[in-house]
């Protein structure tokens, strides 16, 4: 995560004598018990025990079967899991999309958000009303904007003559995932925007001004100048996407529930220990989804070094 | 004079269409065109979701429920909203996830606010593992601790009870509020705490008499940011949650059923009228604090 700005160095004191330093180190640590008391209550601890849980055979009602050691053979049982493989592949699907959707889109509405003209601020304004609606709620209001009789999108798609006839957008398996894409790809690139923008402000403006003299195109500066310049702000916006799609739960749970065709890996992991109660099995799936996301971030992090070093 | 050479010179050299154009009001607003037309697109395509809600939460069942469908409502009513808040389901939700959020918000500031007083203004050995694993902890995924978590909820006999929210937020709202809190906490300049020190004040009372006034602003984005993520989760309510009573929003919202219980057609009007009630308040919030929000939002992501 070295794109990720460690705040600067704090304005300490200067250090007078090991004495201070030694308060300094005991106050500072007591500051952070209550924080580390809570994240090693609440992350730590439930984090390996769900790593020892998928070893063993423990269900979340304790009936008749001691819950035992079983090894490998949740994973065992996993990798050959037909529903799960779909359900990872309909996720990689949906972050493959989505995120390539929401880069594209996002650095087109921040290109033109970043150029100065008037109604600009109300521009802002404007992108952040997709990003503060809960994602439940979205995804109610698109399930209604979807409806296949009286929906808006098959209304005006079929006064504007897109298509022919009205669709059953959600439960049609060809348009199902995409329908679910079009939701998150509303709400997110609005913040991806945001980001871009953050990092489109922070490039010198001279830079242009002298790309201009020197008689470059606009083209010819947006990629010699804004791309690699904005790499870091790409990055880190490329990464908290991914990461966020491949744990995507809240969108795909209110259009399907839990139909096992359109399942995604969190959906299969809580369907599995809330609602079957298999507490072992689904913590195997758990820590393979933990596995998963960790391969996307080794993904990022080695395309990151090799293109050229960090930063 | 100049003016005669002026156009001598323009005259000598081919006059491209495009500064034709840009010599005209007309034609320079034709070149503007496409432009506007991209910002207007933008504006359409970020609000008509909410247009549309909010036109169905206006809109009467006989209206919602007919075709060809109206884009404006002909009779517009408060009837959806009346039906929803009458509800009791919605009424508890509306409590719970105040309580909910509200309380996850203050004991994370409280405990991230403390947290990041000391890696923000302490130099001591561990420092920079404990901000690196307050980061990795913002990136971590909510499910991959789900079974374990369910299991000691169960044990603590928390299980269908707010408090099984309150203590499992904590997850996401504690290590960002944490990380961002440190980074406003780093930008204050040091004299005002070394004045404080030398007038023989304790650690604790330079932090909330001269520290934490000064970071009030960033204890309100960060604040709003906790209470928006702990307002909206679902994947946690669904599983801890089971007696609507302690419905939160997102869970009342997804199983609304409506008053009359009619199970053949889904009350969209109430639904709509429900998800304006717990959109505005956000929005709103939002758009006052814009500024600050984004400056939360990117900070951090930016510096490379």
């Amino acid at each position: 995560m070295s794109t990720v700005a460690t705040p600067a160095a704090p304005p300490r004191r200067r250090r007078r004598g090991s004495k201070l330093q030694r308060r300094q180190t005991r106050i500072g640590w007591v500051l952070l018990i209550p924080a580390l008391a809570v994240v090693a209550l609440v992350a730590i601890y439930p984090l390996g025990k769900t790593i020892y849980y998928s070893f063993t055979n423990q269900e979340f009602l304790q009936g008749i079967e001691p819950t035992k050691w079983v090894g490998l053979e949740n994973y065992r049982t996993l990798w050959h899991d037909t529903i799960f493989r779909t359900a990872v592949w309909e996720t990689v699907k949906f972050t493959l999309i989505t995120v390539s959707f929401e880069f594209v889109l996002g650095m087109i509405i921040a290109l033109v958000v970043n150029s100065s003209f008037k109604g600009r601020g109300a521009m802002r304004a404007v992108m952040l009303v997709p990003w503060a609606i809960p994602t439940v709620v979205a995804a109610q209001m698109w399930k209604w904007m979807y409806d296949d009789v009286y929906g808006v999108i098959n209304d005006a798609g079929v006064r504007l003559h897109i298509f022919s006839h009205s669709h059953a957008w959600i439960s049609e398996p060809s348009t199902a995932l995409g329908s679910v894409c079009a939701v998150d790809i509303w709400k997110t690139t609005p913040f991806v925007a945001l980001l871009l923008l953050a990092g489109l402000q922070v490039i010198p403006q001279d830079l242009y001004e002298a790309a201009n003299v020197d008689g470059a195109s606009k083209i010819q500066q947006f990629w010699r100048i804004t791309l690699p310049l904005l790499r870091p702000a790409i990055l880190v916006a490329l990464i908290f996407r991914t990461l966020d799609a491949l744990r995507v739960f809240d969108v795909f749970y209110v259009f399907f529930g839990n139909r096992p065709d359109t399942q995604t890996m969190a959906i299969y992991a809580q369907s599995t220990i809330v609602g079957d109660g298999h507490v072992g099995y689904g913590s195997a799936v758990s820590v393979a989804i933990f596995l998963i996301i960790g391969l996307f971030v080794a993904i990022y992090v080695t395309v990151m070094r090799v293109s050229g070093g960090d930063d | 004079m100049s003016a005669v050479a002026e156009a001598a010179k323009t005259a000598r050299r081919p006059i491209s269409r495009s500064r034709v154009l840009r010599r005209s009001p007309v034609g320079r607003f034709l070149i503007k065109l496409p432009f506007w037309l991209l910002i207007a697109a933008i504006f359409v395509y970020a609000l008509f979701p909410f247009y549309w809600a909010i036109r169905s939460a206006f809109t009467p069942d006989s209206e919602q429920f007919s075709t060809p469908i109206k884009y404006w409502p002909a009779h517009p009513t408060w009837a959806n909203f009346r039906e929803v808040l009458s509800t009791s389901t919605f009424q508890h939700a509306l409590i719970n996830s105040t309580i909910v959020a509200g309380s996850v918000t203050l004991f994370s500031l409280l405990i991230g606010s403390l947290a990041a007083y000391a890696l923000g203004r302490f130099r001591f050995h561990g420092r920079s593992a404990v901000l690196y694993l307050m980061l990795s902890m913002t990136i971590f995924p909510q499910i991959a601790i789900l079974g374990a978590l369910y299991t000691m909820i169960n044990n603590f006999h928390l299980y269908d009870k707010l408090g099984a929210l309150i203590f499992s937020y904590l997850i996401f709202t504690l290590p960002f509020t944490v990380w961002v809190l440190t980074s406003f906490m780093r930008g204050l300049p040091g004299d005002l705490e070394e004045a404080a020190y030398v007038d023989g004040a304790t650690p604790l009372q330079v932090f909330y008499k001269v520290l934490l006034p000064l970071i009030a602003p960033g204890l309100v984005t960060t604040g709003l940011l906790a209470f928006i993520a702990a307002w909206n989760e679902y994947l946690y309510a669904l599983s801890f949650i089971q007696s609507p009573d302690k419905y939160t929003v997102p869970l009342a919202i997804t199983t609304f059923v409506g008053k009359s219980g009619s199970t053949f057609q889904v009350p969209w009007g109430q639904i709509m009228a429900a998800t304006v009630i717990v959109t505005l308040p956000l929005i709103a919030a939002v758009l006052v604090l814009q500024r600050r929000i984004l400056a939360g939002l990117t900070a951090g992501a930016v510096k490379g």
